[in-house]
């Protein structure tokens, strides 16, 4: 597989979807190097055939499970300890835009 | 004081066992180690002086009360600034976690505590564990005792510098794709990375699911074996944790007995690329380990040289999706919260700033490798290689108990050098992938020094899964051979750095 | 808004509908992680570093959550993989501590399955396409704004309690053909479906806490058309009145949209249960990549021959079989059993006869009585308050005299007000009927004494004229005697 050069405006899609603002700078900076990356990584398309099956484990591991069994919890205030903002036990975020998914 | 710093891991728990020496003694002089040296060689990000001094001082009531002591009771040990440990900040290198305080302690961390291991403090890493000589930290590059200019390897830079500047005889380590092995190589110590499976992830930052695994960094093998022995082992916690006794590494350090073993020379790992010292110093390792009675075999592994690229796309996609949750909303870093943003505003703002560019780098292809439309060509293509890789080492492993290589291809670059260039940084992994996708275990013994510079060359060794004690053997009977053919073991070769 | 008339849109279009049910799992801890699932606890209380997605955290899998999806699959005739893996749904949201969910993609551990159900007599057969796991978010609170709702709120507040919650999610394949029955057949899905779960006690299955969720795919295609319409996904919809009601909504006002040559956008839309109409939500025109991958934290799950059987043979009767099963063996009328049927009784008093009532007096109590407060309270009468095994015991409390049926509806109101089992009622509430034999002589002796003439033409024959005595001694006695004793003791005495 030859892919197309990767774009600036690529790279800013990208970057949205991965909710990561970058700087102009950065977008100048990171499509060329992005580009060397992919360039030298699109070889793996073209080396397995249809025939091999994918691993996404090198584990030989199946049927991994927990007794449904309760354990103890954090208190509130352990939860929020580390929470930028709370208020009343809950963990205090700016307005939300988008609706669920 | 400077001979309690050198002594080994296994000398320290048998003088502090018979009373010999105290634990506080030894925590004592640790500490006073870094605070004499680590400001020029900032391996460490944090340091839980008065715990561990707390810690000893309970290792040595202990003894008093004639309470039976584990094998590495009473040890200092420094841990990689990406374990969780409760009470002490955990940045993982990163802007983004600055300040953050883990409520929870990592399962290795809790079996160091079990086994009454001082713990002295966090080491520094590569932000997230992404880099190959510490320097995408956001809290400066620690610095390669042998040469303070160059790097101390990646991303366990930290740890593997602390060990080789006698700030610490022991470290813990992770490794997704060399991050124990390579920093081992370039400060002449000895990093294993366990079979994948075979010691807990729990409570670890991942970096990339599939392919991290913590093991321990020290000076010599048996120190190496008997942390490995402490932290290794099945945990509940981690769905990925295999169900089986540990392998004997404990014994296999202490035969370092090769007679008859066969060992697989990969022929994908040499020439171009490999700088001659390297080259030069693999080769006498060989040699040695042949006259220890070894027999050695040419092997091909013909995808291990696409396991660079694999790693490529496997590595980022993951990282992608396990980096996602920092996203200013239940901790770490929150940027740009001024009452008006959203927050969707605020999430990007923050992980703009919170993450360095290496981390925004390997987000961004991960996202894209994952993305609709290009999933198949990319992360799916990899997984199919990680296979033919797997049956590489499948197919070797038939006619060989252990591959070996050089760790990587070249001795500790300068700082500043491949910074700016991706590429060049990613290929001092060259050689270590391969066991990351595979879950092989595998480690990096040291092989002496390259002529041309003085710096250290590392031997890798890899077994296949649940192995791991064959490769305790091999760097045993290397550690040996050298002691016979130099008049004293490798260890009496790191530079003792003057404060 | 503009809405057309149903039989006008009956008229021009066939409608469309899929279905997607989320069902809360019942099991006491959470999907991934030791955290109880108990409804209502106070905010961030029942979090851990997993369900927090704390840095270095893991899941692991709750096996009990995945005998119930085996055992849902099986319920609706599914095919069980026989080699699965959990998926990772990557998107950002506030509401997700990992900012991704830990779901499953393209290997559903339950696929290809069916469920028939009644409308008017009439089997329509719904396809189910699959079932798969996953774990619940956590829950919002918008504080600000004028409405409480997301939009124009100042921040938000989570509480994530309710993340990693186990979920099964139950898809359907397009439901054709239904016509101008299809609000109706989708609520007798959403029906039968819950009917199934409550029967596997895999979930509690209360819309009204959110336990059991119900999305409603509706589109419209022209009559003779072979291309589905573009459809809208109306959310919330959270209780059988409103899946039919948000399904016929959607079919009117896409009909009203379509023939005034509109076209409609694909998008969410809210259903408002007060009022009874959808309004539009996010557009759904451009698809969300969620960037789907196994979840390498786990590894496969591959339910053997073995342990599927075993699961199979857990499975209750299915409700079809056990309706014929139940009219042969309860003897009720046709109109008892029309009212049974009417009032969803089957299932309650099929447990309470398997907990040892006769089948007439588990009718009596769940018809007589529980039907009437269910009611009153507004919810299903497997959600009354009282379990059929606590309406066994009532009936043996009266079999064996220690109550009367007036006791007895007190106890009832005890067991509501949850002051326990009927047992504990009786004793707490001391309305055990009073079997102090010398109590209850001299109260029919002060009865006979306060009552001479009475009891003068009981003497004389007159032996109607003691339910006069009778009542005078139940009316002393609180009601707490038994009136066939009173009854023998006033006879004795004016013998």
């Amino acid at each position: 597989m030859s892919s197309a050069p990767l774009t600036s405006a690529d790279v800013a899609r990208l970057a949205s979807l991965a909710r990561i603002e970058l700087t102009p700078q950065e977008l100048e900076q990171f499509a060329p190097q992005l580009d060397v990356i992919l360039e030298s990584v699109t070889s793996v398309a073209e080396l397995a055939g249809a025939d091999v099956e994918p691993t996404s484990h090198a584990l030989p591991l199946t049927n991994v499970f927990r007794a449904d069994e309760v354990r103890p919890s954090f208190t509130a205030a352990q939860a929020l300890a580390g929470a930028p903002a709370a208020e009343d036990n809950r963990f205090s975020v700016p307005r939300i835009l988008d609706e669920e998914a | 004081m400077s001979e309690i710093l050198t002594a080994t891991a296994a000398e320290l728990a048998r003088r502090i066992a018979t009373g010999e020496q105290s634990a506080e003694e030894v925590t004592r002089a640790h500490l006073d180690r870094i605070e004499a040296v680590d400001p020029k060689v900032n391996a460490f990000l944090a340091v839980d002086s008065e715990r561990a001094l707390a810690t000893a001082r309970q290792v040595d009531a202990k003894r008093s009360a004639g309470e039976e002591l584990g094998p590495l009771a009473g040890v200092p040990i420094a841990v990689k600034d990406l374990l969780c440990y409760q009470g002490l900040p955990t940045t993982a290198g990163s802007r983004m976690l600055e300040g953050w305080v883990p409520p929870y302690n990592a399962t290795v961390v809790d079996r160091l505590i079990a086994a009454d291991m001082v713990i002295l403090g966090k080491t520094n890493l590569d932000e997230f564990a992404m880099g190959s000589s510490t320097e995408t930290s956001a809290y400066g590059p620690s610095r390669n005792p042998w040469d303070l200019d160059r790097i101390p390897g990646g991303s366990g830079g930290g740890s593997s510098a602390a060990v080789a500047s006698f700030e610490a005889p022991l470290a813990i380590g992770t490794d997704t794709g060399g991050s124990i092995r390579q920093p081992a190589s370039v400060t002449g110590t000895v990093g294993v990375k366990p079979t994948y499976g075979g010691s807990s992830r729990y409570g670890i930052i991942a970096m990339a699911s599939s392919l991290d695994q913590p093991g321990p960094c020290a000076r010599t093998t048996e120190d190496a074996a008997l942390l490995h022995a402490v932290i290794a082992g099945h945990d509940p916690m981690d769905a990925t944790s295999i169900q089986a006794p540990v392998p004997p590494v404990v014994e296999a350090a202490r035969s370092g007995d090769v007679a008859g073993m066969k060992i697989g020379i990969v022929r994908e790992f040499a020439g171009d690329g490999y700088a001659p010292g390297v080259e030069q110093r693999f080769q006498e390792s060989l040699t040695l380990l042949e006259n220890a009675g070894a027999e050695l075999v040419e092997v091909s592994c013909p995808h291990f040289v696409h396991a660079l690229a694999t790693y490529y796309l496997i590595m980022p996609a993951e990282v992608s999706s396990n980096l996602a949750r920092y996203d200013a909303m239940r901790y770490g870093l929150r940027v740009g919260d001024d009452g008006e943003r959203s927050t969707e505003e605020v999430m990007r703002l923050t992980r703009g700033r919170g993450f360095g560019s290496e981390v925004k780098r390997r987000i961004i292809i991960g996202t894209h490798a994952l993305s609709s439309g290009y999933y198949d060509a990319y992360y799916g293509s990899a997984q199919k290689v990680r296979t033919l890789i797997r049956q590489d080492f499948d197919q070797a492993f038939t006619s060989v108990d252990v591959l070996v290589s050089p760790s990587t291809p070249t001795t500790a670059f300068r700082i500043g050098e491949r910074i700016d260039d991706p590429m060049s940084m990613y290929r001092a992994d060259l050689c270590t992938i391969p066991a990351n996708l595979a879950g092989n275990a595998a480690g990096s013994f040291p092989a002496g020094l390259a002529p041309e510079d003085g710096l250290p060359v590392g031997l890798q060794v890899m077994a296949p899964p649940m192995a791991d004690d064959r490769i305790y053997r091999v760097g045993a009977a290397l550690e040996r051979a050298q002691a016979s053919a130099w008049g004293a073991p490798f260890t009496s070769q790191i530079p003792f750095l003057e404060a | 808004m503009d809405v057309m008339d149903f039989e006008d849109v009956l008229a021009a279009y066939e409608p469309v509908m899929g279905l997607e049910v989320h069902v809360e799992l019942n099991t006491v801890s959470k999907m991934f992680c030791g955290c109880s699932t108990a409804f209502g606890a106070e905010p961030n209380t029942q979090v851990c570093p997993i369900c927090l997605g704390l840095p270095g955290s893991l899941p692991v899998i709750n096996g009990k959550a995945v005998e119930s999806a085996i055992r849902i699959g099986l319920a609706l005739n599914c095919q069980i993989a026989s080699w699965c893996r959990m998926a990772r749904k990557n998107y950002f949201y506030p509401d997700m501590p990992k900012d991704y969910q830990i779901s499953q993609y393209d290997e559903p551990i339950a696929f290809d399955g069916y469920l028939d159900v009644e409308v008017d007599g009439e089997t329509f057969r719904v396809d189910v396409e699959r079932a798969h796991m996953e774990e619940d978010t956590g829950k919002s609170l918008h504080v600000g704004g004028a409405t409480g709702r997301i939009q124009g709120a100042d921040y938000s507040l989570l509480d994530y309690n309710r993340a990693g919650v186990p979920l099964i999610e139950i898809v359907t394949r397009p439901i054709t053909g239904a016509g101008e029955k299809a609000p109706q057949v989708a609520r007798a899905y959403v029906a039968a479906l819950r009917e199934i779960l409550r029967g596997l006690d895999v979930s509690d299955v209360r819309m009204e806490q959110g336990s059991l969720r119900c999305d409603a795919n509706v589109s419209l295609m022209p009559r003779g058309a072979a291309v589905f319409g573009t459809r809208t996904e109306t959310k919330n919809v959270n209780s059988l009145r409103s899946v039919e009601g948000a399904v016929r909504y959607e079919m009117c006002r896409q009909g009203a949209v379509l023939s005034e040559g509109g076209t409609v956008r694909q998008e969410t839309r809210h259903w408002n249960e007060a009022e009874g109409f959808t309004t539009p939500g996010r557009s759904k025109e451009t698809a969300e990549d969620y960037r789907y991958f196994p979840e390498p934290d786990l590894v496969p799950i591959a339910p053997d021959a073995a342990w599927v059987e075993e699961l199979r043979a857990t499975l209750p009767e299915p409700p079809a079989e056990r309706l014929a099963r139940v009219t042969k063996e309860w003897g009720f009328t046709d109109l008892e059993m029309r009212d049974v049927l009417g009032a969803g009784a089957i299932g309650v008093i099929d447990q309470t006869v398997a907990a040892g009532a006769t089948p007439q007096a588990a009718r009596k109590w769940w018809l007589g009585e529980l039907v009437r407060r269910a009611n009153e309270a507004g919810v299903e009468l497997a959600e009354v308050g009282m379990t059929p095994a606590q309406v066994a015991e009532l009936q043996r409390l009266v079999e064996g005299g220690t109550i009367n049926d007036k006791l007895a509806r007190q106890v009832i109101d005890g067991v509501l007000a949850g002051e326990g089992d009927p047992e504990q009622v009786v004793a707490t509430r001391g309305l055990s009927v009073v079997s102090d034999e010398g109590a209850l002589s001299a109260a029919v002796e002060a009865a006979i004494a306060a009552n001479p003439g009475v009891a003068d033409k009981v003497r004389a024959g007159k032996v109607q004229a003691a339910g006069a005595l009778i009542g005078a001694v139940m009316k002393e006695m609180k009601g707490q005697a038994d009136a066939a004793r009173v009854r023998e003791l006033v006879l004795e005495k004016l013998s």
